[in-house]
């Protein structure tokens, strides 16, 4: 899952389990049945679940576009710095 | 939200605290409704009434009772809870509670009640002092909810007296 992806899915979550916690109450309040309120809501809770875990293809929308490794070894690698304790006695003697 | 478990982590916690939030509201709901129950009382008959060796008064009574319960509930009740509480002054105590019936009501459709019955437990006071007692019959309630606060009322009927004699 790309970063736009992720995003998505995050937000799709969010909104779809408040809709769906909304519709069960108003639901439920209106029926007079706390139990239907509950089915309501478990049903969305499920369908949420599917649309927005899995890695679903069009999360993978915007994939990222990396650098070529040519263009990468134009530039120095960082090279290991010899350990410090060593230098710092030669100098003092 | 980067991989599988993550992201149903996420879904659950926030799907819990969401199903947290529709409780507490259903549980607020329930102060819009306002129940007007009603309730009679009759004592029919006094059984017997004596004084036990070891100085308590005790009495029977038949009691009849009509009850309409139906407002209470509403779409987060579970369960309402009554009972008939015999309720007198005495010199020593200001307020004495003796249950003198119970019942649990599981539904609106078994809240509209008519019970013809003595009493379930025993009427006997702590001492000597029923021989002509005025005393409030008071039908208590508590409402059991599904979820949240639990409500508790009662309704005082007043203008029982105990006979003068034991017999």
């Amino acid at each position: 899952m790309d970063w736009q992806g992720q995003k998505l899915s995050e937000q799709l979550m969010q909104i779809l389990l408040v809709l769906f916690a909304t519709v069960a109450f108003v639901t439920g309040y209106l029926m007079g049945s706390f139990q239907i309120m509950l089915f309501i809501y478990a049903a969305g809770v499920i369908l949420t679940t599917l649309i927005t875990v899995p890695n679903w293809p069009f999360f993978n929308r915007h994939p990222l576009q990396w650098l070529d490794p040519i263009e990468a070894e134009h530039y120095p690698k960082p090279q290991p710095v010899a350990s410090k304790k060593k230098p710092t006695k030669q100098y003092q003697k | 939200m980067h991989s599988f478990v993550y992201r149903a982590n996420a879904l659950l916690t926030f799907a819990v605290t969401i199903l947290a939030v529709m409780c507490a509201m259903a549980s607020f709901s329930d102060n819009l409704n306002v129940p007007s129950p009603t309730a009679e009382v009759q004592v029919l008959n006094i059984n017997w009434f004596q004084k036990h060796p070891n100085g308590n008064d005790e009495v029977s009574l038949t009691l009849n009772m009509s009850a309409n319960l139906q407002s209470m509930f509403t779409w987060n009740t579970k369960q309402v809870f009554v009972f008939i509480a015999a309720e007198y002054e005495t010199p020593l105590n200001s307020l004495n509670q003796v249950s003198l019936w119970d019942g649990i009501i599981p539904s609106k459709e078994h809240a509209k009640i008519w019970i013809h019955t003595t009493n379930k437990y025993r009427f006997s006071d702590q001492g000597s002092n029923l021989r002509g007692k005025e005393f409030n019959l008071t039908l208590h309630w508590h409402v059991m909810p599904k979820t949240g606060k639990m409500f508790a009322d009662k309704i005082v009927m007043t203008g029982y007296r105990l006979p003068d004699e034991y017999r």
